[in-house]
């Protein structure tokens, strides 16, 4: 579980953005604290997939402030936000299926051979990539036969297993989960939502946007209530029941501390 | 992980089954002179089919190649015989010509966001008629010895080896390293698998195709300087049976045209597969129609074959 001392690693203050008419994020506030997972839930254009793009540089906000670690940072692209040490894991999981699980690990990271082979001859290091990929699945406790296996020879968990590997391979400070269990079965979200946890054990922030309560409520330290375009709720997993929370989420109700304590 | 295999072996297997077909038929078939002739015959298709590859990898097509080629080596031929620029200046400013062509094709997918498909058509009929203006679709003979040089061959033992088809095998050399061991080699690969995912991981997706499209023109201009250094002329009506042989040598080799899966040197096999079948056909006496024939079914079995291996 999350200490509500650690240090905030990623912070938003009063996002804005419009598409035209529509005002998808209006003041909208976000906050993760270092080792601790975040869920964020909401109805369908509650602004959870503008917020999360704008934390993750795939869209520019109109007004708002971000910070990460203590600064304040103006992402202009996702790649801005990756250099910033923030990984994201898409919902269609961009991976490349032909290509072996260690090339998807490297995939625009390619690590080249040292000396004039790869400097002069850009050539690139395949047996240290391979091996650093085998130590990190292996870190996180995913099983794979051969690192060079194509990823389109695994099974849809297995395959989200190497998505979410990869982003914590290479994330400093936050990986972002946008549904990772969406597309799964019971045995292998299990799997998933295991890798997650470990995720975050090895220090990362994670946020996690699901549909899922279940696994909101298995897995989050404290949940993010969108709605309407803001935070109408921020809570601890454990101060809140899950019928509350579908309640915040749809306007039912609103987040007062009187629906404490929590009612399972 | 069978059909992976198959992907790679099958070329193979079928070039050798030709071989041993045609060298049963023929005795003339499996002499020196005559395979070294086959790898003559197939040098401009196969230095036009690296460019095709590259293309057909990314999950395009380029149905302008054999086009853009005349377009060079009329290019090249009038500079040399015409306006009397010396040769290896106008070897580089036909070659300059069709990788400006092909950039064309790569502008034309990449920020006007056309398929290919449509835009290496327009492109084709574009750099045809475009070489019969300039040339008035006249042929350029009494070249400079320097643009017919790589007819020229080189003997090993009884051999006579065109050093055309020398510069053949260097660049299919170069072009597998290239995709297999360069960082950039392998975003070709990623962009015909799934070109969002090559996005998001940060690969610069437009300046890679554009980069493909433009090597697919320089292809073409190597391919020009083969095609004269083998007819001995600038020819206006080259390249229009080289055109769709790429693709044929491509899919043969075992690249899907799907995007995204093959080997660079299959497509060779795939160029020697066209090529031995031609001349065994040849040395057996059949008209040049049947030949065509056989081409045609290859190409439809060779796809059939990929389809079926990407779905089991």
């Amino acid at each position: 579980m999350s200490d509500p001392t650690a240090p905030m690693v990623l912070e938003a203050r009063g996002l804005v953005k419009c598409y035209g008419h529509v005002t998808a994020l209006d003041g909208a506030d976000f906050e993760v604290r270092a080792g601790e997972i975040m869920a964020v839930i909401g109805d369908n254009g509650a602004g959870k997939s503008s917020l999360i793009k704008a934390l993750s540089g795939a869209t520019i906000p109109d007004s708002g402030e971000i910070w990460l670690d203590g600064a304040r940072v103006h992402f202009t692209g996702p790649s801005d936000a990756r250099r910033a040490g923030i990984e994201t894991v898409y919902q269609d999981l961009a991976l490349a299926p032909a290509m072996s699980i260690a090339e998807n690990l490297f995939l625009g990271r390619e690590q080249r051979r040292s000396g004039l082979a790869g400097s002069l001859l850009r050539l690139l290091d395949r047996t240290r990539m391979e091996r650093e990929a085998a130590e990190h699945l292996q870190r996180l406790g995913i099983g794979i036969r051969s690192i060079t296996q194509a990823v389109e020879t695994l099974s849809g968990g297995q395959r989200q297993g190497i998505a979410v590997a990869r982003s914590a391979a290479f994330a400093r400070h936050v990986v972002i989960l946008d549904e990772p269990t969406a597309a799964l079965g019971v045995k292998e979200s299990g799997m998933v939502l295991d890798l997650i946890t470990r995720v975050r054990d090895r220090g990362l922030s994670v946020i996690l946007i699901s549909h899922n309560m279940p696994h909101v409520f298995q897995l989050a330290d404290r949940i993010h209530i969108q709605r309407l375009g803001r935070r109408a709720a921020l809570v601890r997993t454990n101060e809140i029941g899950m019928a509350d929370a579908v309640a915040v989420m749809t306007g039912a109700v609103e987040w007062t501390a009187t629906l404490q304590p929590k009612a399972v | 992980m069978i059909a992976r295999r198959l992907a790679v072996a099958g070329p193979l297997l079928g070039l050798l089954l030709a071989c041993t077909f045609f060298a049963l038929q023929s005795p003339r078939f499996l002499t020196g002179a005559n395979l070294s002739l086959v790898l003559q015959q197939v040098m401009v298709v196969g230095v036009l089919a690296i460019g095709q590859t590259l293309v057909i990898l990314t999950g395009g097509i380029d149905l302008a190649c054999g086009m853009i080629m005349a377009l060079g080596s009329i290019t090249m031929s009038m500079l040399a015989v015409k306006h009397g620029w010396h040769p290896a200046v106008a070897i580089a400013g036909g070659m300059g010509v069709t990788t400006i062509a092909g950039m064309i094709n790569g502008l034309l997918v990449t920020r006007i966001k056309l398929p290919p498909f449509i835009v290496t058509l327009g492109t084709m009929n574009i750099a045809f008629a475009v070489t019969q203006l300039v040339s008035r679709a006249q042929t350029f003979t009494d070249l400079p010895p320097l643009l017919t040089w790589l007819g020229q061959s080189v003997r090993v033992g009884n051999t006579p080896i065109a050093f055309g088809a020398l510069a053949m095998l260097l660049l299919y050399g170069l072009a597998f390293v290239l995709l297999r061991e360069t960082a950039a080699g392998r975003h070709v690969y990623a962009v015909g698998n799934n070109l969002e995912a090559a996005r998001l991981a940060g690969i610069n997706t437009n300046r890679l195709l554009l980069s493909v499209y433009m090597l697919s023109g320089l292809c073409a201009g190597v391919a020009a300087l083969l095609s004269i250094a083998r007819t001995g002329v600038g020819d206006p009506q080259s390249g229009q049976t080289e055109n769709l042989d790429t693709v044929t040598a491509v899919v043969l080799g075992g690249t899907s045209l799907f995007g995204g899966r093959g080997i660079v040197v299959g497509s060779l096999v795939g160029a020697l597969i066209v090529g031995v079948f031609r001349n065994g056909l040849t040395l057996m006496g059949v008209s040049s129609v049947y030949q065509i024939l056989v081409t045609g079914v290859l190409v439809i079995l060779a796809v059939a074959t990929d389809q079926w291996s990407r779905k089991s």
